[in-house]
């Protein structure tokens, strides 16, 4: 791997221990993958913000400590937990202190305390071409794939190192030969107005992903009037069932306009189909629930947009959530601002929506909570809750959703896919 | 009586230990729980199997790029395998390894092989792992 001067002298320690060790670890990545140099990126994305071991508690404070700062905007996932409302939010105190030693290393470090998993939609907005480095599945998923921005699947702690160098490998998805599609994925029997339940995406999400497993894929049949965040819920989906850091949506994803350009002129190597009939048993997949109990709906699942708000007010004006049940949503906090400041905060309040930033629904503490069931409209959440968290799920569009915390009970239309 | 086997440093280092093998792939997150280094997914085939000090063998890494995490936290705790062979070894899975060497100077060797040669290693052989010259023994 070719080193500048510059390099060299970091890796000599001639820039302090934190940028020695943050380089030494990009340089082993790279030569594993055979990169003959490392490229600068403009921003980085941090994922490891969530304190969960105390080996990543321990990496942050001695990157901090030795001196580490971003030599790039750099924006942060979310922590754990709200950082604001922690109390009111019943985040036991003894719980407390480890999340706030994470925040302050990595503001110690100068990254920018965004704390969402939505960097595309709130905070360093990524153009077409640009080279990044991101961690957050779903984040590397839309970047790639619906703005056209180059980043790999950084995992957790390379993000970091790429932060204090400014630099990453050059290799994987930085490089346009390895964002070829090699497989296409049609969409059968499917009509205009299946799309017109927004749950379609994060279920053809949550299979693409199982489809397409860690390989460039392309889909066609996506509407192109597809609105923002169904790109959302379908990249945290096929990012959560798929290692799936670049999809080709044909007519959407800027470098899939044409088959011929996302297969870079050559043909398929493989054509897949997806049938109503697949959608409908991934849905059945994701339902663990039993029964029509429910103790908790979640949504945001990434980060709650302002559209998405506007939304759920819609839907809920002039009702009441059940007592029986909780109903969260999260967001971040220039969200949070947008909503206070028009009033859908207090309206959505009123009506007995809980309403967190910077936190994780996956990992939020869940001590003081008590739950053993969970709706969702997030094919992610829903994937991972049992895992993570020890809820059974069940999957349904937003209106389901709250139809079914108004009710106490789990509401389910048939959609059109389940009706052949 | 020894075999030898040849392969592809992934992240050098020598290590000695029993195999634990399976054909299914392994998140680190979510997979194996942090605090114990026993595979705690109820669908794995190595259910309630500590990956501590094993030479752990699977085809390939899957899920969440935490993974990288709690190698570390394993590493942290002395819970860690004593070196991974995979046959496709992906950075999230490689991330683990490298970023322990460097912050708290601990091998954990990582070695890939082709399909034929990673089914001669089954659970239960003594092997040495020496990642840098890229090979395995397996001691009969």
């Amino acid at each position: 791997m070719h080193l500048t001067d510059e390099e060299k002298r970091i890796l000599d320690g001639r820039r302090g221990e934190a940028a020695r060790i943050a380089l030494a670890i990009l340089v082993d990545l790279g030569q594993l993958y055979g990169a003959e140099a490392l490229i600068s990126v403009s921003q980085v994305h941090i994922d490891a913000t969530l304190y969960m071991v105390d080996a990543g508690l321990e990496f942050a404070e001695k990157i901090a400590d030795w001196g580490g700062r971003v030599a790039v905007p750099t924006s942060l996932n979310p922590s754990a937990i709200d950082l604001q409302r922690w109390k009111q939010y019943r985040v036991p105190p003894e719980v407390l202190p480890k999340h706030t030693r994470l925040e302050s290393a990595y503001l110690k470090m100068g990254a920018t305390p965004t704390w969402t998993c939505v960097p595309y939609q709130n905070g360093l907005i990524p153009r077409f071409g640009e080279q990044i480095a991101w961690g957050e599945s779903n984040a590397i998923a839309f970047a790639n794939s619906v703005i056209g921005a180059r980043t790999n699947r950084y995992a957790d702690l390379m993000d970091i190192c790429a932060a204090i160098i400014g630099k990453v490998p050059k290799f994987g998805l930085h490089l346009a030969e390895n964002r070829r599609a090699r497989t296409l994925i049609r969409l059968e029997d499917f009509t205009a107005q299946m799309f017109e339940d927004e749950a379609i995406y994060p279920l053809l999400g949550y299979l693409f992903g199982e489809m397409a497993g860690d390989q460039v894929a392309a889909i066609e049949g996506i509407p192109r009037h597809v609105k923002v965040d169904c790109l959302k819920a379908f990249s945290a989906a096929a990012a959560s069932s798929g290692a799936v850091g670049l999809f080709h949506m044909l007519g959407i994803t800027p470098e899939a306009q044409t088959g011929k350009m996302c297969f870079h002129g050559k043909n398929p190597e493989k054509i897949i189909e997806i049938t109503p009939a697949m959608l409908k048993d991934t849905e059945d997949r994701l339902w663990t629930v039993r029964g029509d109990a429910i103790d908790l709906v979640v949504s945001g699942c990434p980060h709650y947009s302002p559209a998405e708000f506007g939304r759920l007010l819609s839907l809920i004006k002039g009702k009441k959530i059940n007592k029986s049940v909780i109903f969260w949503v999260f967001t971040n906090r220039t969200v949070y601002a947008w909503i206070k400041n028009s009033g859908i905060l207090a309206d959505l309040t009123d009506a007995g929506v809980m309403v967190f930033t910077d936190g994780c629904p996956l990992q939020y503490p869940r001590e003081s909570w008590h739950f053993n069931t969970a709706m969702t409209d997030s094919a992610k959440f829903a994937n991972y809750c049992f895992s993570q968290r020890g809820l059974d799920a069940a999957f349904g569009s937003i209106e389901e959703c709250v139809e079914t915390a108004v009710r106490g009970k789990i509401y389910r239309r048939r959609p059109l896919w389940r009706r052949k | 009586m020894a075999q030898k086997i040849k392969g592809c440093c992934v992240v050098p280092g020598y290590a000695k230990g029993e195999v634990l093998a399976t054909s299914q792939s392994i998140s680190f997150w979510g997979g194996v729980d942090p605090q114990t280094g026993l595979i705690n997914d109820p669908r794995h085939e190595l259910f309630n199997q500590s990956v501590a000090s094993k030479i752990l063998v699977f085809p390939h890494g899957k899920g969440s790029s935490t993974g990288s995490l709690m190698m570390l936290e394993l590493a942290r705790i002395n819970k860690a395998p004593a070196a991974i062979v995979n046959v496709r070894s992906e950075p999230i899975l490689a991330t683990g390894p490298i970023v322990c060497k460097h912050f708290y100077s601990k091998e954990i060797p990582m070695l890939s092989l082709d399909q034929t040669s990673f089914q001669a290693l089954k659970t239960g052989q003594q092997v040495t792992v020496d990642a840098t010259k890229a090979l395995i023994i397996i001691h009969i």
